[in-house]
């Protein structure tokens, strides 16, 4: 930063340039970034404190006479919502399951791509692919696998002997939330295996070498070379990817929609149901403000935890 | 070859026929199923292959149901997205890449904190913003909501690639009397060209598998996007697995297309500033 303004403080001075050639110069970043910028501010920025003010009114679409502020009151059935609490016991559930598996399988993928193989272009094409079907088509596509009806999913679980018949995990209390929580990990182990594969890419590949020319096996060598040069990637890649799937609803809204009796709801979910089928706009937004500040106070972990390994190496 | 390097070879292989098996089942399953005759669907419904194939069901969704006109709806929606991010974004990754000025640090700040809170929070105050200017239930409205979520993800991903062209090349233009828009249409522009067609190509799939907003904003059939459509389809006529199936098939299309186009830049490009699915 302090080099930075040296140079610009160096370039005023020699600068020849007329009034409005400099000025014309000056403002062109700002220029460039004005659209975007503007368009964010608008649809982003402004629904958002907008969104902040609903939380303290009656917001309701379908009742004229609502629109007037009632301070916490939403926040005091927000803290006798049982709903509420099972959907954020659910988000934790969710969340947690879907990182933990979508990096395992994601972290394999890449080490079993990144050894060459013949047809190793085409594999990698195919293995990716499920990241590019549309979230909805991939949550209807797995609601169908799971349906006894069309679905394979049920017949197979029961030749195993895991059933006693043939039925729809999604509509058991029990076992409904792991419908979307497997769909995710399909639709999700693509996008950890390119991460992680560009990270694995990038490691000097004499390090491998001269490990084996010391004798370390496959698994010491995963352990004191892999691992720890992808470490940094991994811990961004899985906060970030947490925060992202926290707030993930679409996946579970088409195949349970939160249910059956709020079993597999979620808080962005939840919020969402506020909004659109109960059209309680003040309500879904006290939600949203306590989900935000929860993301937050996480957020600020990430952060600290990135200065703590930045001033580590 | 030692009999331990035969069977660790083995082993690679077949876990990678398990990932790709893995991959592409429901997708088969979905093609499958989309072609299985009414008939044979209930008595052959867990065989992998039925006795006999055809294509009544895509004859129905394309002649007899309003997926046409859905399928349009995406095309427009999501095509007008991806160019308009596209121009906005390459404008603004100019900026990011090539110029260092005051408030780029909270340009930079305000762009990323776009892409941590959740979506979800802005259904309700946009609903309430775009209905009294006529923009729900309206393809112009989703097109201005979509660009706005995906222009931030997508100036990083510009950005990431007009840093790997040099500098020399417009300053070289500049110092033979071009200006600076001159030399980034007529000089970086084309040279980024790749990075270009990822970028429409990640927007576009972005906006053509949008849920929430599209179900909020839009009520009528006339303005539905696929996912709308496909759902409120789904909610109507649950018994007709096959024609759901044929209509999911049709919406898989353009994103597999957009895939395989972009795919070959997904492990080099998008690492720079992937942080969004």
């Amino acid at each position: 930063m302090a080099s930075h303004a040296a140079a610009r403080n160096g370039g005023a001075r020699r600068d020849q340039r007329p009034l409005k050639k400099r000025l014309a110069d000056a403002s062109a970043p700002y220029l460039y970034s004005a659209p975007a910028l503007i368009l964010i501010v608008t649809v982003m920025l402004v629904p958002l404190i907008l969104g902040i003010s609903y939380a303290f009114r009656d917001i309701q679409l379908l009742n004229p006479m609502s629109g007037g502020f009632i301070g916490l009151d939403h926040f005091r059935t927000l803290s006798q919502d049982q709903n509420f609490f099972r959907a954020l016991k659910n988000t934790l559930w969710w969340t947690g399951w879907s990182v933990l598996l979508q990096f395992i399988f994601g972290l394999i993928l890449a080490l079993l791509l990144d050894k060459p193989f013949y047809g190793r272009a085409i594999v990698q094409a195919l293995v990716f692919l499920p990241w590019a079907v549309p979230s909805f088509l991939a949550g209807l596509n797995w609601a169908w696998l799971f349906n006894p009806v069309v679905g394979p999913i049920p017949h197979w679980l029961f030749a195993l002997g895991l059933m006693n018949e043939p039925y729809n995990i999604l509509s058991d209390p029990q076992l409904s939330m792991w419908g979307p929580i497997i769909a995710n990990v399909w639709w999700g182990i693509p996008f950890f295996a390119i991460t992680l594969l560009a990270a694995l890419q990038a490691i000097p590949r004499d390090l491998y070498e001269a490990a084996s020319i010391d004798g370390a096996g496959p698994v010491q060598r995963f352990i004191s070379i892999t691992l720890p040069f992808l470490a940094p990637t991994i811990a961004i890649t899985v906060l970030l990817r947490t925060v992202w799937i926290s707030n993930f609803a679409d996946l579970i809204i088409v195949m349970t929609n939160g249910g059956p009796a709020d079993r597999s709801q979620i808080v962005a979910s939840y919020i969402f149901t506020q909004a659109f089928k109960r059209l309680d706009f003040g309500y879904a937004s006290a939600i949203a403000l306590v989900l935000l500040a929860l993301l937050i106070s996480y957020s600020m972990l990430i952060v600290i935890l990135r200065q703590w390994l930045l001033s580590k190496d | 070859m030692t009999g331990k390097r035969i069977v660790s070879i083995l082993a690679h292989r077949l876990a990678i026929i398990a990932y790709v098996v893995f991959a592409l089942f429901p997708l088969y399953w979905l093609l499958k199923v989309s072609v299985t005759p009414n008939k044979l669907l209930y008595s052959e419904g867990i065989k992998m292959w039925p006795s006999r194939t055809s294509f009544e069901h895509f004859d129905f969704v394309l002649k007899h149901s309003e997926f046409p006109t859905f399928f349009k709806n995406s095309l427009i929606v999501s095509g007008s997205t991806a160019i308009i991010v596209t121009v906005l974004a390459s404008l603004a990754g100019y900026a990011m890449s090539r110029f260092s000025f005051r408030g780029k640090y909270w340009i930079v700040t305000l762009m990323l904190l776009t892409q941590m809170f959740p979506l979800v929070m802005l259904v309700a105050p946009i609903f309430k913003i775009l209905s009294p200017l006529g923009l729900t239930n309206s393809l112009t409205g989703l097109v201005i909501v979509y660009t706005a979520f995906n222009v931030p993800f997508a100036t990083f991903l510009m950005q990431s690639f007009f840093d790997g062209i040099p500098k020399d090349l417009e300053e070289a233009a500049m110092i033979d009397g071009a200006t600076q828009f001159v030399a980034f249409r007529q000089i970086i522009l084309p040279l980024t060209l790749p990075g270009i067609a990822a970028t429409l190509g990640f927007v576009f799939t972005a906006a053509w598998s949008e849920l929430l907003f599209s179900l909020m904003l839009i009520s009528g059939n006339d303005s539905a996007t696929f996912p709308v459509g496909l759902l409120s389809f789904v909610s109507k006529f649950s018994v007709d697995f096959g024609q759901m199936m044929a209509a999911g098939v049709m919406a898989l299309i353009p994103a597999c297309l957009f895939f395989l186009l972009i795919q070959r830049y997904l492990v080099q490009g998008l690492t720079a500033g992937a942080v969004k699915g």
